[in-house]
């Protein structure tokens, strides 16, 4: 861990105190609200102004030695995003990708309905690092009231340069990937699009997109106001800063908290009460996580090399508890079902693959038998075949679940399941009527 | 002298007559075959990309014999049909429907023939737009060849018209019932059991799992 | 390495007709749903006619044939 002393950090009033404090994100307490525009101006101080290319660049370069990596769940270098999209040739746009499509995650709800100016202000920002002059805020239907009402605020006080549209986003789990994105603010459907070209070259309305979380952006927001070093003063070298994580499942006080990158997983689950039960199993990431044993992950920092040690990262941030009493290969089936379902139904290997492996996966669980070879086939006949990386994240998460539960795997050829309650703890929406 | 430039006029337009009888069959085999590799039916005995070329080279073929079709009708001094018929639809004072109709079906088919030769530039959606028009271009052919021609009293006339609005009939039919590859499948349709309930547990026993 | 021609797909076009595993066996397999499997998108020299035919015969035109010297810039997949 990196941790600067508070002396190196620009003194720079009240402000720059309330700076170094932690949490850097999220208010200090919940409730209450989002953070009105003064709020937000009082707690952080102005967003910097700046023109033309040398301040642009600048300020990239800035991102660049903060390192920032989007939290969206791909961890892109966030200034090569940026140096990409703002190097094309024709007229940019930015698009805060809000709509937290992954059900058991609730980061960017939270991000969105505490501190919307922060993210405001990061969208802003951003557009005006890659020169565009509109920036598109598309938030999950839960907050949009709240991102609408800030931004009005910011039009009152006539705070922006750039103009800011926010946007509801569709209630779709691929609606939150880039180009599904992009196709669902040009036209309405929440589905990917063939790539090449990339949206960074040619997305919306043929331009160079910036599509970018919206945590990513509210950390860009506060890049910009104290720049890299004080970014620097939490989290490890090859990943800095803090991260919003939501923990669901088998810990006392569930919840959205923010951590400083690198913390053990186990310190993480105490940041939310700790266990409330012996624990099973832990999904770490997201739907396109990673199952991982909770003895073996505990003591691994929260990072993407820490947690690479069980093939897992932190992803989107969920970090969801199973307790051993739950069926893991039931959760598991009921994940995969949801996300064969979720399939936006372009790409045959996906459609059927998923299908398939949901299939055999519900078998699995329930006792009716097991044909590892097949499965195995599907998972390598699906992954990488799609347009866009749902497939793949789907075979990840089942690829680690029958690593983990293998000695479940056995009980269950022989009819027998630990499981006392019935699965549960991951949230699968409803099916979808066709 | 008469007798000779009779005859010639007769041979004009009995190959007229033939080759448009042939033409029909023809044709409606090129829209049974078009329709074959839509659905891809028998995939095994006939290896689809040969169905497919197969359709391709009839219906070039086709365009060979329709020339020959429309000259000789043209040409023909006993009926006046005139050269503007051959693209404009109801332009012949000869029977003027029947011969429309043939005219319709040049024009939709030539429209089907120049984009399909032209599919790569112009894109899948376009050319797919403009090939439905064979659904309208195949019965404006079949109208044609029952109005504008005189021999459905010959039986085997009659029978190739039977046959051929038969075997196309046919093909429509698979292609409106089939599950025809329009796309993949609903989610949950594939191959295997379908959408199972919630997995319950099976029979539980209480095993204490590895800490 | 002179690189070669590059056989791509579009995994959206594509319906698994299954006519391009039909003439270019040596490079596309038919996954257990019917849809190809190009294991390896290096064209070799003396299969790069199949493998026009084979993008050729495609009925979703689902399949291109990128030769390096004209792939579009815009379309060439970006370092990082």
């Amino acid at each position: 861990m990196n941790t600067l002393d508070s002396d190196q950090l620009p003194a720079r009033g009240a402000a720059a105190v309330q700076a170094r404090r932690f949490p850097r994100l999220l208010p200090e307490r919940f409730g209450g609200g989002p953070a009105s525009l003064e709020e937000h101006l009082s707690r952080y101080g102005q967003l910097p102004h700046g023109w033309g290319g040398p301040w642009r660049e600048q300020l990239i370069a800035e991102v660049g030695r903060a390192g920032l990596t989007g939290r969206g769940g791909a961890a892109f270098p966030t200034a090569r995003k940026l140096a990409a999209v703002a190097g094309g040739p024709d007229m940019p746009v930015v698009i805060a990708n809000g709509t937290e499509g992954e059900p058991a995650s609730a980061k960017d709800k939270v991000l969105l309905a505490c501190a919307p100016h922060l993210v405001l202000d990061g969208a802003v920002l951003a557009a005006h690092m890659v020169g565009a002059r509109q920036a598109i805020v598309v938030v999950h239907d839960a907050v949009r009231e709240v991102v609408d009402g800030a931004a009005a605020e910011r039009r009152r006080a006539r705070l922006d340069r750039v103009k800011i549209k926010v946007m509801t986003g569709a209630d779709r789990f691929v609606g939150g990937e880039a180009s599904a994105l992009v196709n669902w603010v040009a036209q309405g459907i929440p589905l990917p699009t063939a790539t090449p070209p990339r949206v960074s070259e040619s997305g919306l309305r043929g331009r160079p997109t910036l599509v970018q979380n919206v945590e990513t952006l509210a950390h860009l927001a506060l890049i910009a106001r104290w720049g890299a070093r004080w970014f620097r003063s939490l989290g490890t070298t090859a990943e800095p800063g803090s991260i919003l994580v939501t923990l669901i499942g088998a810990v006392r006080q569930p919840g959205v908290r923010e951590i400083e990158i690198g913390m053990p997983l186990s310190d993480v689950l105490g940041r939310a009460g700790g266990p409330a039960a012996p624990l099973g199993a832990l999904l770490i990431g997201g739907y396109f996580g990673t199952w991982a044993d909770p003895a073996v992950a505990g003591p691994l920092p929260f990072s993407a090399e820490g947690l690479s040690a069980v093939g897992g990262s932190p992803g989107a941030g969920l970090v969801a508890a199973l307790p051993a009493d739950v069926c893991g290969l039931a959760e598991t089936a009921r994940v995969a079902r949801y996300l064969a379902d979720e399939s936006a139904g372009q790409c045959g290997p996906c459609v059927f693959g998923l299908g398939s492996i949901a299939d055999a996966l519900a078998d699995l669980a329930a006792g009716r038998g097991y044909q590892p070879g097949r499965l195995r086939r599907w998972m390598a006949q699906t992954e990488g075949r799609g347009a866009c990386h749902h497939p793949d994240g789907a075979v990840r998460m089942v690829r680690s679940a029958l690593a983990v539960f293998g000695p479940e795997i056995d009980r269950h050829a022989q009819g027998w399941c630990c499981g006392r309650r019935p699965p549960g703890v991951l949230p699968v929406p409803p099916r979808r009527t066709p | 002298m008469s007798a000779v430039a009779a005859t010639g006029s007769q041979g004009l337009w009995f190959l007229s007559r033939g080759s448009g009888l042939v033409l029909l069959a023809l044709f409606s085999v090129v829209v049974v075959l078009g329709v074959a590799t839509r659905t891809g039916s028998a995939p095994r005995r006939w290896p689809r990309f040969a169905v497919a070329e197969l359709h391709r080279t009839l219906s070039l073929f086709a365009v060979a014999l329709l020339v020959l079709h429309v000259v000789t009708a043209i040409l023909d001094p006993f009926v006046t049909i005139g050269w503007a018929a051959t693209v404009l639809p109801f332009a012949s004072p000869y029977r003027t429907l029947a011969i429309g109709l043939g005219t319709l079906a040049v024009d939709l088919g030539g429209a089907v023939l120049i984009t399909s030769l032209a599919r790569q530039r112009l894109g899948q959606r376009a050319w797919r737009a403009v090939h439905w028009l064979a659904y309208l271009a195949w019965p404006a052919a079949f109208l044609h060849s029952l109005t504008a021609g005189n021999d459905l009293g010959i039986w085997w006339v009659a029978l190739t018209e039977v046959a051929s609005a038969a075997a196309v009939a046919a093909a429509v039919l698979a292609r409106l019932f089939s599950r025809g590859r329009d796309g993949p499948p609903e989610p949950g349709q594939g191959p295997g059991p379908s959408r199972a309930a919630d997995p319950r547990p099976a029979p539980a026993r209480p095993t204490a799992r590895a800490a | 390495m002179i690189a070669g021609a590059r056989l791509r797909l579009n995994p959206i076009a594509c319906d698994g007709r299954g006519l391009c595993a039909e003439v270019l066996p040596e490079m596309i397999t038919l996954d257990d749903w019917g849809f190809p499997i190009i294991r390896d998108a290096d064209v070799p020299p003396g299969l790069l006619d199949e493998a026009a035919e084979a993008v050729r015969l495609c009925p979703r035109l689902a399949l291109r044939l990128d030769h390096p010297s004209t792939t579009p810039a815009a379309s060439r997949p970006r370092a990082g």
